[in-house]
């Protein structure tokens, strides 16, 4: 049995765990990382499912990555390139479509269409919405004060935090606090009339999420899709040259560059505790790995039921994971195409195909949609967030030749009679029948179908219950909440066992907020 | 006449460089490409007839002038030589950075040179004016499977001040044209210098250029870097995210060093959605402009005037394996 020593243990490739180990490495840390996977990135991973055809396999786009981790660790020179994804098309069951463009105007003349007073409204919704990005930008550089402490740190965070709300003005802060509590259908019937296209905003409140457009707190999730940003431009999303894979190499990267280590088919089977204090890392093949800081970029249950032994832990905080809430509610198509695919309401290749595709033809389709979920089916007529990666970087497939990701809901992880091989198939089938309905020669053109449910989400890259953001993004488990009221600021009740995943605030989508405060937190305290 | 020694030009090679008054400022830059045993081609930001005619007396030279009658179309990204494989019977794979090739797309005769203003891998294809359009559609049906855009100047500019690439006009005043003497520079002056031969025989402001090389440099051509951080205060100040321009400027712009005296000036700047950096060429006096260097340049922020922080970067600030491999 061979040992080494670290400074620090990073559980987890993805890009939290690799963000954590930059920035330790960084502070001078001699720091490893584990990732169980032969490939990098969680679930930022790019592979070739079928030759020739490169897949972001599960996360597709990219918009909160924090600019300030693009900086620090200068990612751009390590690979990291986003192309713009530009526009949004609904292709409604009518035969037209709804359409938002990257020109201002153009989107405008568009929504005129179908409604001249939303015309209006979105532009002054828009600069609500930059509002609110900008009162949460600061949060999501804050390590969560606790409101019930009076612990000099957290008094000086709560502070900031209220100096900050007073800032915002009455009308900003009712408007935040709507967001943080609404659906977001309710809060978009404020601001417009036209169904469809409430309901194509409305997707971004339930994404990841098992919930309804109706179900209080989906504003906030839809708000969390607006406060990403890309070349200061709030509510920009883009796509990875590469796939979201390479940016995770970008991080790691970086990370080597600053002197970490970094190891795939290094799968860790628990973390060796010692007198109540983490010491290091038992790996599966069963080497061990020593350090007086262990990070776990994994999810909560991960970190605190599978990784260390329940004696370790007070049962406050085990009942609480037992109760976190994981709830994966979406599934993935990743679709090889020997061609474009027509959409009936714009037949023929155009600029929509380089834009994301949304079915979300009305509210009531994205309810019912939620309702087969709700008791434990998958939905017949998905909601879909379609991209067609090929058409912005031509390296993905072979020329001519084009890869679809299809990211679907609902699929619940409970489904009625668990998750068969034959559902699976199902599943897949009623996404491309959906699909077919818009773009009738979708079927003729498929070389090859991935179908991923939310127990191979969780299968494969670990998150527990298939939950894309590593625990749902409700409002009771948000902030000084994420993932455990007294375990909100990246520690754990084991000393030099540290977590560091989308499990903490501010969590959620390809952002590196919670690696690079995690790590800020631990060269502080240590 | 050139800075540079074209004798060591071999058949098929491109060479970059300025030319020179005789008081050795730049009157321009181009390329100098050898089409054969005897011909060569110059190209120029502006016409140079007049000169290359008053300068070429008594040497064994026809000048002839093909603007009019030679169409150039750049075909420039990583997958540019993938493209022009699909058109093309020459041996891309082989063509070496600043080579050329005399071929055919589509059976239209062709010079494809492995050159460009986007500092990345890129191509220039040079054709008769009259078969220009037959080139441009034969490329076209690639749009959708190479990702091949069509693209102008806006473009461009971005590519070239990542690649660090001057122009005229923009970046330095042709001696020809600058009213008074400091708008004039030295190839040492606009980061060229490495274009100046010291072993050529006698041209175009050679005593002059030995004379400026001697005395050291004045002004250094450089990139600058904006910090963000200062960027983002600015702009917090008025209670707004920073505001990036989303096409280059071209406004000449105070850079100051630290007691707030005037070392030199931007000519243009971007923000470079490649290196995720606002970055800017500027003309700096010694001795501020070594790599590392902190200034502070002219800011428009919400209709008031600030200084934002920046540091001093070398040239180019994008500049991949590629473009060369």
């Amino acid at each position: 049995m061979s040992t080494s020593r670290y400074d620090a243990i990073v559980i987890g490739g993805g890009h939290n765990g690799l963000i954590t180990a930059a920035y330790l490495a960084r502070a001078g840390r001699k720091t490893v990382v584990l990732e169980k996977r032969p490939v990098l990135g969680g679930a930022a991973v790019t592979e070739q499912i079928f030759p020739g055809f490169k897949f972001s396999v599960f996360s597709y786009v990219v918009s909160l990555l924090r600019p300030e981790i693009i900086r620090d660790l200068d990612l751009p020179s390590h690979g990291l390139q986003i192309l713009p994804l530009e526009s949004t098309v609904t292709p409604l069951d009518n035969g037209d479509y709804l359409a938002g463009w990257a020109d201002p105007d153009e989107t405008r003349h568009e929504l005129e269409r179908h409604s001249p007073r939303d015309a209006e409204a979105a532009v002054q919704f828009g600069r609500l919405m930059h509002h609110m990005a900008m009162a949460v930008k600061p949060i999501l550089a804050m390590v969560p004060p606790d409101p019930a402490s009076l612990a000099p740190s957290d008094l000086k965070g709560l502070l900031k935090f209220a100096g900050h709300f007073r800032s915002l003005g009455a009308e900003r802060f009712h408007a935040l606090h709507k967001l943080m509590t609404m659906s977001s259908a309710d809060y978009l019937d404020e601001w417009y009339e036209f169904d469809p296209l409430k309901a194509t905003k409305s997707a971004s409140g339930i994404i990841g999420t098992f919930l309804g457009p109706r179900s209080p707190g989906s504003a906030y999730v839809l708000l969390h899709h607006y406060m990403g940003e890309i070349d200061g431009a709030f509510r920009a999303w883009g796509f990875q040259k590469g796939g979201t894979g390479a940016i995770s190499e970008s991080i790691a990267s970086a990370a080597r560059a600053l002197g970490a280590e970094v190891r795939t088919d290094a799968g860790v089977a628990h973390v060796i505790v010692r007198d109540g204090r983490a010491v290091g890392v038992a790996l599966a093949n069963g080497n061990e790995l020593h350090a007086p800081i262990v990070v776990s970029s994994l999810d909560p249950r991960r970190t605190f039921v599978d990784l260390v032994d329940k004696k370790e832990l007070p049962d406050e905080l085990l009942s609480e994971v037992s109760r976190y809430r994981f709830r994966g509610s979406s599934g993935k198509v990743n679709l090889a195409l020997s061609g474009l695919p027509s959409f009936t309401c714009m037949p023929g290749v155009g600029p929509h195909l380089r834009g994301a595709i949304s079915i979300s033809p009305s509210l009531e389709y994205l309810e019912r949609a939620y309702d087969d979920a709700k008791y434990g089916e998958f939905s017949r007529n998905p909601y879909m967030d379609i991209v067609i990666p090929s058409m912005i970087d031509p390296g993905m497939a072979p020329p001519g030749k084009h890869v679809m990701s299809i990211f679907v809901q609902y699929a619940p992880y409970n489904l009625n009679g668990g998750w068969t091989d034959a559902k699976r198939e199902a599943f897949g089938d009623a996404v491309v029948n959906t699909l077919e309905r818009y773009a009738p020669n979708i079927k003729s053109l498929i070389l090859h179908r991935q179908v991923l449910t939310p127990a191979d989400i969780e299968r494969i890259t670990g998150l527990s219950e298939g939950n894309i953001f590593a625990g749902e993004l409700a409002l009771q488990q948000l902030f000084f909440l994420r993932p455990s009221s007294r375990w909100a600021k990246y520690r754990t009740p084991i000393r030099g066992y540290w977590q560091c995943g989308s499990g903490t605030h501010p969590g959620g989508g390809i952002m590196g907020a919670s690696g690079r405060l995690a790590a800020l937190e631990i060269v502080k305290a240590t | 006449m050139v800075t540079r020694d074209v004798t060591t030009c071999a058949v098929g090679q491109v060479l970059y460089t300025p030319w020179c008054d005789a008081h050795g400022k730049v009157i321009d830059d181009g390329t100098v490409s050898r089409l054969d045993e005897r011909t060569y081609r110059l190209t120029s930001a502006e016409p140079n007839l007049r000169w290359l005619a008053m300068n070429s007396v008594g040497l064994d030279v026809t000048v002839e002038d093909m603007s009019a009658r030679t169409a150039a179309l750049a075909l420039q990204g990583p997958l540019s030589r993938a493209v022009l494989e699909q058109v093309s019977p020459a041996d891309f794979a082989s063509l070496k950075y600043f080579r050329l090739v005399h071929t055919t797309i589509n059976d239209i005769p062709v010079t494809i040179s492995r050159t460009g203003y986007t500092g990345d891998l890129g191509f220039e294809i040079w054709v008769d004016a009259d078969a220009a359009v037959s080139v441009w559609d034969s490329l076209m049906p690639f749009t959708t499977a190479y990702g091949l855009t069509p693209c102008g100047i806006w473009a461009l500019d971005l590519a070239r001040i990542e690649a660090g690439l001057i122009m005229l006009d923009v970046d330095y005043v042709s001696s020809h044209h600058a009213i008074i003497e400091d708008q004039k520079s030295s190839p040492y002056e606009i980061n060229l210098g490495w274009t100046v031969s010291d072993t050529k025989g006698p041209y175009n402001g050679r005593a002059a250029l030995r004379a400026l090389k001697a005395a050291g440099n004045k002004w250094g051509f450089v990139g600058l870097e904006i910090r963000w951080e200062s960027l983002e205060k600015l702009y917090a100040k008025r209670g707004i995210p920073p505001k990036l321009p989303t096409i280059a400027w071209r406004t000449s712009t105070p850079v100051c060093v630290d007691d707030g005296v005037v070392a030199g000036y931007a000519t243009s700047g971007c923000w470079s959605p490649l290196l995720k950096k606002y970055i800017a060429l500027a003309h700096l006096q010694a001795p501020h402009f070594g790599p590392g260097t902190d200034v502070w340049m002219d800011i428009n922020v919400e209709h008031r005037r600030e200084q934002v922080e920046a540091t001093v970067r070398k040239l180019p600030f994008f500049d991949p394996e590629r473009k060369r491999a």
